[in-house]
Formats: structure tokens, C-alpha cells, sequence
């Protein structure tokens, strides 16, 4: 590094400054706005208490951005939100106009660059996801590929707004999962307990930590080859693959093995029912790139199914929770197997423990 | 869906021209990752492929051609190791190809976290310099935006990490957290647009991420720490689930209700739309009918925000407003999903005052958790192991009767004798 040469002095600043961020008219009325509305997909309306309007135009993007594109975004707000724009935590891209004589110009541009406007109400909402092979060091998948070949199959349900409410999607290219909990969920899920690179182990890992880092004690310390190393009880283990994260020699990741599972019913809002985590309803579907039909074709059967049974504002927690688990598989054609039994910490938070049974 | 067959055979592309760049000379051929140029959805593959052909910067043509082979054997081929800027020790996600003497052009692809400003408001200039920087010194690769809340300026060597962290520093940037330290911060839209937000969240959030800046680039603690400010309790930044401490805005008074706009509504969709929609999704059957109109009764009513959220125009949060603070959100490793459970009720946010007290408070906890935690256990986790009274007895914060959903149903506890 040329810190010799170095005249800048670090200013830890920490986030960005926002206020010059914000468009003048957002800047007048911050916090006091008064009420908004959706007058159509892609599009908020947000009236002020002053009585000024700002108009919202949002669009999908591919989070895995380059400069060219973030260019091409900066050249919409430059034309048509005065060079104000904002991005959404499930990777939209936002234009807030207070002229809505811009509102239907901007919405043919950002189509024709490709950035399709939508993702609003009741909508199925971009992908919260992972890095994946592209850059992360611990991934089974490529969560990138995973996201581009489901929203294309949902392209039209998030471009309009037709769901019994909003459906959030997350992928994820390892079980912790850092896509996070969704109303439908795409997460690997490993099948087969780690392989142990022993030569790989005795350089680059603290053995004390991998075996800390296991949930269920399946990891022993032990002698290979007259050498410290470590071993794993595979009947106890439970492929979770935390040790991997602690020792990249602990070999989780397999071509084969790693498959996916699919989760539903999670919702982060406390809007009517209490936030809630998800449920497993599929899994052992193969890792299958460029495109993963398996893995869409599931997601399109639950989206089905809620579409047509869903009840207005009912998400797809709060629809099972009316209908049933039964009626849920029953619908989906999705098969309930003995591995969606809980077996782990806090299990009976999941047993049936009343004599409401449905038939 | 529908969409799933036609867009799995309609081969358009609206990316402008990419179909053609990726048969240019400068790239290798790579038909696994072609065949996510194909679909409606914006392909972040013919993205590279443009930008690649643009810049003619090996790295991208080396990592276009490692995410193939990846694509073929279906696993990773990234590690990380220890990169960073002077007088940090985080922030810059180190990797290292496994496989470069396969992909040489690939060997280094380090990212650097950069903390946006909070609601990830931008304005262009700000954008425009950080892609200038960004040309100049990396790949020209950003995701938009990662999990944790960064700008991910992806792939960068060594050797020009402190010169671009520098540049940017200089344009107001700094780097976001990473390993076991206060992590990047992440906000809903807040009060710039949004009619129900409580707080000034993202005041809040610049205000807590400043404070905590060297703990942010210099982690010390026993695992990652993450901050997510909702305005509502819609929870837009999913700060329940995903984060360790979660602001999230919140009332204490009425829901205030325009009644002329409530019978507009009712005007306008119908009473059955009124009960059905609204009336019967109240969790807690705070709403009645009344004389054409609805009643809520404040007593009963939990602020969840459903009515809000259906008639946005007739109804709004109360005029006593603050934060609810909930704490120990987290994913799945290694107990288990974790929700975050409510610590404390209702703090007031509208001063300075109000947010050093909060600020006060946060690092009371943090104390607490540094003497009470073990290596690698978040917040969450070390409150449910030693139990949440006492970790309310320990960081000195008065029991109430919502930190609970209902009282224990064992016996077995040490009562005074």
C-alpha cells in the first residue's frame, strides 16, 4: 500500500449525508405529509399537508448493478425528478417528481432502458437476496441467477397488482439465510455432512473455533496422519454448515448435495398478525444452473394457488393460517413429508397441541 | 405464473444491444451465463457483458469466466483473507480466487462497503462521482444494495484500495462495518415521503452510525451488531427479524380519524369492503361500526397499522409519537430464526436530547453484552441464554408488562422468602 505518499487524512464519517439528497419539495415537507395513494402499478402519489403532491415512479433493477447502468438511472432523474432518485430495500429503484406531467414520460423511458415499473401494493415485489458465486465465499448457488430466472416468470405479477396482498421473495445461497425471511423463500439447504480437507485444515483453521461453532456437538477433535485435526459425528450432524463459515476446510459445499428448499409464510410486518418466520414445504430440489426450473416451478405453484384462494390483505402466512397446512399442500400439490417435522430447539412451538384438526 | 411460459421462450432483451456485445471480441465465450440474458426480468449478466466490452478491464472478462466454470461445477471458488484501508480493520470484503491459475485476470475481486446515506437517498452528482471513482479505480461492478444496507463496489485489487478509498473519503463516502462490529445501518423511506413514519429515522440513523463509527471500522465485540430504523410499524426495513436492535416508530395516543374521509370511503368501495377489509382484519376487533362510520378503541387497538395502511386518507398515527425499541433479530444460524422481542415500549425521538438518551442507552447494552456474551453469539442469543429479566436487571431497564405476550406458565423461579 502507498501510505508513504499518503496526504488525505481519513475523516470516518460514517453514512452518507442525506439532506442534499432530497428533493426540494421532500425537503419542504418532510414530516408532514399527509396521505398517498397508488393510482396505478408502479406509481405513489403522496399529498403533504401544504398540499403539494410528489409523484413516485418505481422500477426493478437488477441489484447486480454496473456504473453504465447507475448512469442510466442518473440520466432519468436528471430528466425527469430534478436528479433525485433512491433505491428501496428490495432493490427497486425510485424518481420522486412533484410534476406529474413527468410521471407517464419517465415510466415509457425506464421501460424502454429495460427497468420494468412495478413492485407497488399488492404486488409480488422484487428479490431480497444473496451474492452467490459471483462473490461470496461460502455459497452452494448463485443467488443472482436464481432471482433473474424467477422474476422472469413473475415479471407480470410484479408489474401489476393483482395478488390478495404483497408477496415478498428472498433467495439465499446458504442456510444462514442472509436473504432473509419472506413470504416465499428460495434457501439451500445442504444434504450431506462436510468433508474434511485435512491438509487444508491443519493450516488455515483454529480447531477450538470450528468445534465451537457446531449447534449439536457433532465435531470432535482428532488425530489424522499424526497430525491435529478434526472429525464429524454424521449421524448427529444436521448440515447446517456454520462450521464452514469458522474453517473453509470443513467442505459443506457439494455440486450435488447442496439442493434447495423452499419456505413460506414469513412476514416482517406487524400490519394485523405479528411478525412470523417461515415454514419448509419443499425441498431436495436440485442446485440446476443457468435456470433452475425446479425451483420456479414451485414458486409458481404457491403464487397460484394464494392468487386464487388468497382474501383481500391476507398474506400468504395469514391465508394458510385461515385454510390450513392440509388445504395448503392440497392446493399447491406440494408433498408434506416427515422431514417438515420439526426436530430442533424449541420443536413443540410447531406440534398441534389442541384438538382443532382438519379433514 | 402465467409469465413463467411466456417469458421462458420470449427471448426479448431491453438491455439495448446486448445480444451483441457478448459475441465482441474482448470477452471469452461463456453460453451458461448467456442464457441468463434471455427474459424479461433486467439481466444483470448482459450488465457485465456491456460493461466489460466497454471497459476492456481484464478482472471483469476473468470474473465473467470464473462465474462460468462456477455455473459448469456448480461451486464457489472465492476466499477471503485481509485486506484494508489505513486505521481500519473493516470494510473491505477480501477475496481471492482459489482457482486463478485457471483465471489469472480473476485472482483479486475485493469489495468495498460503502455506507449510503440513510433511506438511500441519492442525488446524481453524489452517484456520478462515486461511479467516476469507481471507473477509475475498480471493476465498475455495484450492487444496489447489499443485505446489511452497503453500496457493494465490487472487485478491486489491492494496491488501489487505500487511493480509492481515499478519493471517495474525500467526496463524503466512508466505509460500511463488517466482521464482529456495528454493522451499516439500514432505513425506510421515513419522513422525506412517508405519511406514517413516527420519527425522524433517518436523523436517527445518521446520528447512531456517527457515533458508533469507530466501533464500526475497528469491530471489538463479540459478533456483529445491526441497527434497522422502520418508521411505522409497517417495518419496512424487516428491522424485527433482521437486526439486533430495531427502532421501529410507533404512537401512543389515538389513531386519528378524519370522519368525513372515512364516509368517502365508504362512499366510494362500500361497507362490505369496510368490514371485510378493514373491520375484520383488526387483530385485537378494535373497530366497531357506529352510525355509519367506524369507532376505535384506543384501549384495544395494538398499532399494528392494517386500517392505516387500507384507508391511508381517513386515518393516520396518533400526535404522541417516538420508537419502540426490539431487540435480538437475527437469521438462521446457529439456534434458529430469531424474531426480536420488544425491550422497550415507547421512547420519545424528537430532540437531540431524546437521541443522546437513546444513544446513553445503547451503549449501556452493549456494555452488558460485552461482559455477558460468548465469541460469536449475537445479542438475541445471549438474551435468551441468560434470560431477559436478567438482562433487564442487568442493563438497568424497568420491566413491562409488553416486553412479554403473557406471563410464564412454569413455577419454577426463586421468589424472595
Amino acid at each position: 500500500m502507498s501510505s508513504q505518499e499518503r496526504t488525505w487524512k481519513t475523516i470516518e464519517s460514517g453514512p452518507h449525508t442525506y439532506e442534499e439528497a432530497l428533493h426540494p419539495v421532500v425537503r419542504k415537507n418532510y414530516g408532514k405529509w399527509k396521505y398517498h395513494e397508488i393510482p396505478k402499478p408502479g406509481v405513489l402519489k403522496h399529498v403533504a399537508e401544504s398540499g403539494d403532491t410528489i409523484w413516485t415512479v418505481r422500477a426493478g433493477t437488477p441489484r447486480q448493478d454496473t456504473i453504465d447502468k447507475v448512469r442510466q438511472l442518473c440520466d432519468v432523474a436528471d430528466k425527469y425528478s430534478d436528479g433525485f432518485l433512491r433505491f428501496t430495500v428490495r432493490n427497486n429503484v425510485e424518481f420522486l417528481t412533484p410534476n406529474g406531467e413527468n410521471v407517464e414520460p419517465m415510466i415509457a423511458e425506464l421501460e424502454s432502458l429495460g427497468f420494468p415499473v412495478g413492485g407497488t401494493g399488492m404486488c409480488v415485489s422484487a428479490v431480497s437476496h444473496t451474492q452467490g458465486w459471483l462473490h461470496c465465499d461460502i455459497p452452494a448457488t448463485d443467488a443472482s441467477g436464481v432471482v433473474k430466472s424467477m422474476m422472469d416468470t413473475v415479471y407480470n405479477e410484479f408489474k401489476d397488482m393483482q395478488m390478495p396482498n404483497k408477496v415478498r421473495l428472498s433467495t439465499s445461497c446458504c442456510s444462514i439465510n442472509c436473504g432473509g425471511q419472506a413470504d416465499i423463500a428460495v434457501v439451500v439447504k445442504h444434504t450431506r455432512p462436510p468433508r474434511i480437507n485435512h491438509e487444508h485444515l491443519v493450516k488455515t483453521c483454529e480447531l477450538p473455533k470450528a468445534v465451537a461453532r457446531c449447534p449439536v456437538a457433532a465435531i470432535r477433535p482428532t488425530v489424522v496422519d499424526g497430525k491435529k485435526s478434526l472429525m464429524v459425528d454424521e449421524a448427529k450432524c444436521i448440515c447446517c454448515g456454520a462450521c464452514f463459515g469458522a474453517c473453509p476446510a470443513m467442505e459443506i459445499n457439494h455440486p450435488e448435495h447442496s439442493k434447495f428448499a423452499v419456505w413460506v409464510g414469513g412476514k416482517n410486518s406487524n400490519a394485523r398478525s405479528k411478525p412470523s418466520t417461515m415454514s419448509l414445504v419443499a425441498h431436495n430440489l436440485p442446485n440446476n444452473p443457468p435456470r433452475w426450473p425446479e425451483v420456479t416451478e414451485v414458486v409458481g405453484r404457491i403464487l397460484t394457488a394464494y392468487k386464487a384462494g388468497g382474501r383481500p390483505w391476507e398474506r400468504i402466512g395469514e391465508w394458510i393460517n385461515r385454510i390450513g397446512w392440509k388445504r395448503f399442500f392440497e392446493e399447491t400439490g406440494l408433498q408434506f413429508d416427515d422431514n417438515m417435522i420439526d426436530s430442533y430447539r424449541h420443536a413443540r412451538t410447531t406440534f398441534n397441541q389442541s384438538a382443532h384438526i382438519r379433514f | 405464473m402465467e409469465g413463467a411460459n411466456d417469458s421462458a421462450v420470449k427471448e426479448s432483451c431491453h438491455c439495448g444491444g446486448c445480444n451483441s456485445s457478448g459475441n465482441g471480441k474482448f470477452l471469452n465465450e461463456t453460453p451458461m451465463l448467456d442464457q441468463l440474458e434471455s427474459g424479461p426480468w433486467p439481466s444483470f449478466i448482459s450488465g457485465f457483458k456491456e460493461l466489460a466490452e466497454r471497459t476492456q478491464k481484464p478482472m471483469l472478462r476473468g470474473v465473467l469466466d470464473q462465474l462460468e466454470y462456477s455455473y459448469n461445477t456448480k461451486m464457489g471458488y472465492w476466499k477471503g483473507g485481509l485486506v484494508t484501508v489505513d486505521g481500519y480493520g473493516a470494510g473491505i470484503i477480501t477475496r481471492y480466487s482459489m482457482i486463478k491459475d485457471k483465471f489469472p485476470e480473476a485472482a483479486e475481486f475485493h469489495t468495498m462497503r460503502i455506507q449510503p446515506a440513510p433511506g438511500l437517498h441519492y442525488n446524481t452528482a453524489m452517484l456520478r462521482e462515486l461511479c467516476d471513482t469507481w471507473e477509475k479505480y475498480g471493476s465498475g461492478i455495484i450492487t444496489l444494495h447489499g443485505q446489511t444496507g452497503d453500496i457493494m463496489l465490487q472487485g478491486i485489487e489491492q494496491d488501489k484500495v487505500q487511493e480509492c478509498f481515499d478519493e471517495l473519503n474525500q467526496k463524503g463516502w466512508d466505509l460500511g462495518g463488517a466482521g464482529a462490529g456495528m454493522r451499516t445501518g439500514v432505513s425506510c423511506i421515513g419522513q422525506a415521503r412517508c405519511d406514517n413514519a413516527c420519527y425522524d429515522n433517518l436523523k436517527l440513523h445518521l446520528d447512531a452510525l456517527k457515533y458508533f463509527s469507530g466501533r464500526v471500522h475497528r469491530p471489538e465485540w463479540n459478533y456483529k451488531l445491526k441497527f434497522k430504523f422502520s418508521g411505522c410499524p409497517n417495518d419496512c426495513t424487516n428491522a424485527i427479524m433482521r437486526s439486533d436492535l430495531a427502532v421501529i416508530g410507533t404512537w401512543r395516543d389515538a389513531i386519528a380519524i378524519d370522519h368525513d374521509e372515512v364516509k368517502a370511503w365508504i362512499a366510494e368501495k362500500g361497507v362490505d369492503a369496510l368490514v371485510n377489509n378493514v373491520i375484520n382484519h383488526c387483530p385485537t376487533k378494535a373497530i366497531t361500526l357506529k352510525e355509519g362510520g367506524i369507532q376505535i378503541d384506543t384501549g384495544d387497538c395494538v398499532r399494528c397499522m392494517h386500517c392505516i395502511n387500507a384507508m391511508s386518507k381517513a386515518l393516520s398515527p396518533g400526535k404522541e409519537k417516538g420508537i419502540a425499541l426490539l431487540m435480538g433479530g437475527k437469521n438462521t444460524l446457529k439456534v434458529g430464526v430469531n424474531m426480536g422481542s420488544l425491550i422497550v415500549p415507547f421512547m420519545k425521538m424528537e430532540t437531540d436530547e431524546d437521541r443522546e438518551a437513546f444513544l446513553e442507552l445503547i451503549e449501556e447494552i452493549i456494555d452488558w453484552w460485552d461482559d455477558a456474551g460468548l465469541d460469536h453469539e449475537r445479542i438475541g442469543e445471549t438474551i435468551e441464554r441468560v434470560g431477559l429479566k436478567q438482562f433487564l436487571d442487568g442493563v438497568g431497564i424497568e420491566y413491562d408488562i409488553n416486553q412479554i405476550s403473557r406471563p410464564r406458565d412454569n413455577p419454577y423461579f426463586k421468589a424472595k422468602y
